[in-house]
């Protein structure tokens, strides 16, 4: 893990890694772009370099909704947004459940971890293929 | 130089809430396809099951090859197509190729899903099961998908409300006429308004249902249509296309790039353009992916779906008739036959069949979409010579 951009005037000032949350790990790729998640090979074909930990930075809303019929092992209502990121300019891009529906469009929120999003044992998908924990947005 | 693809046979189940399971559906559907072709079992040289998920649905697997005995079509070639809601359309692209390359003289394609059995938070879960890791683990589903494009949508083009009830009472209105139709009931705008919320700005009436289904089209070289009818139709154009899997990668979430270059394949391949379709069935999922495709796919500039839906363009006796079938919204969504039944709904159209629901149509395109605009399928049809 490295944390390429800090110091960005958008970075929040805490360091996520001191109360031993995991990062919210985006890949930077050899042209420049960033992309959450990773991928073996950036949009255009670049490979990738590095991480960066979005955590640190801030995000604006791109759109958001409430869904009153989650599936298994989510709490309804569940709030959900598209969130941009400025990584030195670069925008990167996240989905992710909000901490409250007193949102709106270009407001801006911070990641907030959590330990499990979803109960890992009530959906379709095998528990042990993939992690559950990660980031919900919350209003600055 | 490939071979001039027909359509000669069409067949599709009731839709709804059936006691049927899937290799029951499929085989009801494939029995009747090749029935009204009058085609001979043995004579299916290629067959082919557009299904998302009758293993996760009902424990059932190997659907092609039940089906293919269930018919005796024995000793036919048998796939598989899935891709998700879009199977059907990838069926129709995978018949097509199989006839247009010389594989096979003639194919059966058959989609079909069992749902209902399960709750609609299994069946959701199901299908969201498509979705990235990153995005699962947040809870997120199609419908979810929906309303985040939703609001984007309606605020970036200051598009009413309202201009997506009335896709939803449109549909609706049209699938009365739909004797296999989910629901042949009209709904009006304020009931479509004042329905719960399930993905906020989106309601309850801005959703298909669930539903079991089946769906068959049978496909031969133009040249042999002629030997078994006079009535049938050809493939003019087909395009297929994928999207990012991961939804939020997308610079903007109110273009949909699948169904654009499905689209442009399609209208290549056939020599028409947006001008020359006469009607369309377009996968209405939600209300707001009827917007989105008829944009994509040249039937409105960008941002301006919505006045064209106000304006009544897309009505039965508009400009340009969308969704005559009653589209998803009130035709019902059994995912793997979706596909296949808006091929059987141009079908009809193009070849004058399409009784109370007949427009005046040449031409016809029907758009297929699978996940939230990942995987899509556009097809082209018109009546043979």
């Amino acid at each position: 893990m490295s944390h390429e951009d800090e110091g960005s005037a958008t970075s929040v000032d805490r360091d996520p890694d001191a109360d031993g949350t995991p990062p919210m790990e985006a890949t930077r790729y050899a042209d420049g772009s960033i992309t959450y998640p990773g991928h073996p090979v950036a949009p255009g074909g670049a490979e990738p370099v590095g991480t960066v930990d979005l955590s640190e930075y801030t995000a604006t809303v791109v759109t958001w909704t409430t869904s009153t019929a989650p599936p298994p092992g989510v709490d309804a209502p569940n709030h959900l947004a598209i969130v941009e990121f400025d990584v030195d300019g670069e925008p990167v891009r996240a989905l992710g459940q909000l901490t409250t529906d007193e949102i709106g469009i270009d407001d801006e929120v911070t990641p907030v971890y959590a330990a499990e999003l979803r109960d890992p044992e009530a959906g379709i998908r095998e528990p042990e293929s993939q992690d559950w924990d990660g980031y919900r947005f919350e209003p600055v | 130089m490939t071979t001039n693809v027909a359509v000669i046979g069409a067949s599709m189940t009731q839709f709804g809430q059936r006691d049927a399971w899937v290799r029951e559906l499929l085989a009801e559907a494939g029995a009747a396809c090749l029935d009204d072709a009058g085609v001979d079992p043995e004579s299916v040289e290629h067959c082919y099951v557009s299904n998302m998920a009758s293993g996760e649905f009902e424990g059932m697997t190997g659907v092609p090859n039940a089906l293919a005995h269930d018919l005796d079509c024995l000793p036919a070639y048998t796939q598989r197509v899935d891709q998700t809601s879009s199977s059907g359309g990838a069926g129709m692209y995978a018949a097509w190729q199989s006839i247009a390359s010389g594989a096979s003289e003639m194919t059966l394609l058959v989609g079909g899903e069992k749902m209902t059995h399960r709750s609609t938070s299994e069946a959701t879960d199901i299908i969201a099961s498509l979705t990235h890791p990153v995005e699962y683990k947040h809870g997120v589903t199609l419908p979810s998908f929906a309303g985040l494009t939703a609001r984007l949508y309606l605020d970036g083009y200051d598009a009413p409300r309202e201009s997506l009830g009335k896709v939803a009472v449109k549909n609706h209105k049209n699938g009365v006429d739909n004797p296999h139709a989910q629901f042949r009931k009209e709904v009006d705008l304020e009931t479509v308004l004042e329905s719960p919320i399930v993905a906020d700005p989106l309601r309850l009436y801005d959703f298909c249902p669930i539903t079991d289904g089946s769906a068959a089209l049978l496909f031969c070289p133009e040249s042999i249509a002629k030997e078994y009818t006079d009535e049938y139709a050809v493939i003019a154009g087909v395009g297929g296309a994928t999207d990012t899997h991961v939804v939020h990668e997308r610079s903007d979430p109110t273009t949909m790039n699948g169904v654009v270059e499905s689209g442009r394949q399609a209208y290549e391949r056939s020599g028409y353009d947006p001008d020359d379709i006469d009607v369309a069935e377009l996968h209405d999922m939600f209300t707001i992916l009827e917007f989105l495709q008829m944009e994509g796919l040249g039937f409105a500039e960008p941002g301006k779906a919505w006045k064209a839906t106000e304006d009544g363009r897309t009505e039965r006796d508009g400009e340009l008739p969308i969704n005559t079938s009653g589209g998803l919204k009130s035709k019902g969504h059994p995912l793997g036959a979706s596909g296949v039944a808006q091929g059987y709904e141009i079908y009809k159209q193009v070849l004058g069949e399409a009784g109370p629901r007949q427009v005046d149509a040449d031409v016809g395109l029907a758009c297929n979409v699978g996940g939230f605009g990942n995987c899509v399928i556009t097809t082209i049809m018109e009546a043979g010579a």
